[in-house]
């Protein structure tokens, strides 16, 4: 497992958190109890499975739903 | 194209507005009907088209969002023909999310000024000897990096070769740039303002002093307090309950109007949004000003503390003890100062480095048979002569007679705020020391500072014997003073203080402390403390600040109250709405989204004041 650590460009509300929280624990790969998103610092952290997925594909997931990700910023570890 | 739509909305947003503009100038200066209806359609099929797809976004994951109510509503005010409402609105939701997200950005500012002090890249060495630039996060320990002038230094390391000076601010809080050459230590986010270095890496990453740092403080604004996380499960379920009370009214009232007004006014925004903006400043604003507060819980209980209590040595005191005063009596003093040096050579204890400084060069002895006295001191044999190294409880314990002017010099030491060192050569004083602490600059103005924010007790709990404690109360101000304190002692003490129903801090450097940090309410630690200390603690006086304790638990107050605020005014607005469409003939939708956008705004800026605290009727 590998931990992806994204920052967003913001986060403005609570259903923010719970769109991309959702998202993220619906997507294989991702270990469902492991996915925070952090309002205040507007970043998400996950652990997922780098032979199922990528970094990409999660940022992807992300800004599919409307959240700009900082790409610089982005970093699985 | 949904992405495409999405990274638009700012476009869209201003597009709308100007559509908006052309209609009503059409209908009030051109008299044009059809272009006021066909702009205002062509302004709501456009801004609502970002709005709808996160809406179906949010659907799609199980969730009844804001943009959801939204959408509806819009979708409901065209299909009535009010065009006006659904331009209106879903220009004024976009407008508003976007100055939410500018004035959000406003609030985390402070927390991204330091993490964009920490480096991004270094120079590293390659197998082939040449440096080439990669990315931090590619750094191992043991790496040899290349630090040009004005570069800064990304890791923890020690300085290979070159010389340079570093501005070590960001971690120290020192600015005046400090020499480093071959051997030297230097610190990841510190800046090299001139010369060049090559550095090994000796910790990288989030293992930097830098790195924790940061780590603590996100850590601190990310942690949710009991208050934030009931509106987090209360928002899940309030979005949904919005939506319900908008059917029960279309059912009831089969007024569409009036049932899409209610979904706009029902939005969530400040409400959820308050007490976290709250938060992230205030935490913010700490971080600019060396205080760590960790999370809004500790924010909630700090804000309460009517008991401080302090450690004595290294917190009101800077922690560099020396001899102020010594008295011999009797003869062979040299002897004596040898056998008190060669047992103090052994010690770690605070003073006993005090002690040899003022000693000097000496002839040292083997020392044998050591016992130490816990709170006392250390008894020992030198060259077969039995020596006692203590306070005058040690002497007492070990028989050693103390003659009349030694009693009276004890007391006069005492009196002085001295901790005292006593020496017993074969059962007779010989040495009587005075070893005085310098009080920390600017501690008897904190401390007022801090009575003047409430804090009624004012208490210090130290090891040292009374007379100094009391010496130190009163030269600074403290309410209490309580020596002979074993660290157990003070654990003790804070419990008692507790069942009395006192909230209380507890403020220490972490030596011996971290009980006491852990079981105080609020356990506050001085930065340059152990990292138990700083781990177990719940606020962090980072860079040894003690000036800022006063800024600290001002601010934890200028929280709360903010909090409350915000939560009055998002609470207030959502009453005054309702009321609004309930009982009266104002409210429409457009009012609904201004009010509700507005009231997100307010709590917002509101919380951005927490940025520019700064405690008033400050000491110098």
């Amino acid at each position: 497992m590998q931990k992806a650590i994204i920052n967003l460009e913001t986060l403005t509300c609570p259903s923010c958190i719970q769109k991309i929280e959702n998202a993220l624990k619906g997507m294989n790969g991702i270990e469902k109890d492991s996915v925070e998103v952090l309002f205040n610092s507007s970043k998400v952290k996950a652990n997922f499975d780098a032979e199922a997925l990528t970094m990409e594909s999660i940022e992807k997931a992300i800004e599919d739903l409307g959240y700009p990700v900082i790409k610089s910023k982005a970093r699985a570890i | 194209m949904q992405r495409y739509l999405l990274s638009k909305k700012n476009q869209i947003t201003l597009i709308s507005a100007i559509l908006i503009v052309l209609g009503f100038f059409g209908r009030f200066v051109l008299e044009n009907i059809t272009l006021f209806n066909w702009s205002l359609i062509v302004a709501s099929i456009l801004g609502i088209a970002p709005i709808a797809i996160q809406a179906y976004q949010a659907l799609k994951v199980k969730v009844v969002s804001i943009d959801v109510l939204v959408t509806i509503a819009v979708v409901g005010a065209v299909l009535i023909k009010n065009y006006e409402e659904s331009a209106i609105v879903t220009f004024l939701f976009l407008f508003g999310a976007y100055l939410e997200q500018r004035t959000l950005n406003q609030t985390r500012s402070a927390i991204k000024e330091l993490t964009d002090m920490a480096p991004e890249t270094a120079m590293k060495q390659m197998e082939d000897g040449e440096f080439e630039e990669v990315d931090v996060f590619d750094v191992d320990e043991g790496d040899i990096l290349l630090v040009r002038t004005g570069s800064s230094v990304p890791v923890d390391g020690t300085v290979l070769s070159g010389e340079g000076h570093v501005n070590e601010a960001s971690v120290t809080g020192e600015s005046v740039p400090v020499g480093k050459k071959e051997g030297g230590e230097v610190f990841a986010g510190t800046i090299l303002e001139n010369g060049t270095i090559q550095v090994q890496a000796d910790r990288v990453g989030e293992d930097t002093t830098f790195g924790r740092i940061i780590e603590l403080v996100e850590d601190a604004q990310d942690s949710k307090s009991e208050a934030e996380r009931f509106i987090d499960r209360f928002s899940k379920y309030y979005t949904p309950a919005i939506l319900g009370i908008a059917i029960i009214i279309w059912l009831f009232t089969q007024n569409t109007e009036m049932a899409i007004t209610a979904l706009v006014l029902g939005c969530p925004g400040a409400l959820v949004i308050g007490v976290p903006v709250s938060n992230v400043s205030g935490i913010g604003n700490g971080a600019r000003n060396n205080v760590l507060l960790k999370g809004s819980e500790v924010i909630n209980d700090f804000s309460r503390v009517d008991t401080i209590v302090f450690d004595k040595t290294g917190t009101l005191t800077v922690g560099n003890p020396e001899v102020a005063d010594k008295q011999f009596y009797g003869e062979n003093i040299d002897e004596a100062l040898g056998y008190l040096a060669s047992v103090e050579r052994e010690s770690d204890h605070p003073l006993a480095q005090a002690v040899l400084d003022d000693i000097g060069e000496t002839t040292v002895s083997t020392v044998e048979a050591t016992e130490v006295v816990k709170g006392e001191g250390v008894v020992a044999t030198v060259n077969g002569h039995h020596i006692a190294v203590g306070n005058a409880a040690l002497m007492e314990r070990k028989n050693v007679t103390l003659n009349e002017q030694a009693k009276q010099d004890i007391n006069q030491y005492e009196k002085n705020g001295n901790s005292l060192v006593l020496t017993a050569v074969d059962g007779e004083l010989k040495i009587l020391m005075g070893i005085r602490d310098k009080i920390r600059p600017g501690v008897k103005e904190e401390l007022q500072n801090l009575k003047n924010l409430g804090a009624k007790n004012l208490i210090v709990l130290s090891g040292d014997n009374q007379g100094t404690v009391d010496a130190v109360a009163n030269e600074i101000g403290l309410t209490e003073a309580h020596g002979h304190m074993l660290p157990e002692d003070k654990s003790d003490y804070i419990k008692k203080l507790q069942a009395e129903g006192q909230i209380v801090a507890f403020v220490g450097d972490g030596i011996n402390d971290s009980p006491s940090l852990a079981l105080a309410d609020i356990g506050i630690a001085m930065g340059s403390g152990t990292d138990v200390a700083i781990e177990t603690s719940d606020v962090v006086l980072m860079q040894s600040d003690f000036n800022h304790l006063a800024h600290a638990l001002g601010l934890t107050k200028a929280i709360s109250r903010n909090m409350k605020q915000n939560i009055a005014i998002a609470i207030g607005v959502v009453i005054v709405l309702f009321s609004g469409l309930f009982f009266s003939d104002w409210m429409n939708m457009s009012i609904g989204m201004l009010a509700h956008e507005g009231s997100i705004l307010v709590v917002i800026l509101n919380g951005i004041r927490l940025l520019r605290y700064r405690l008033r009727n400050q000491h110098a």
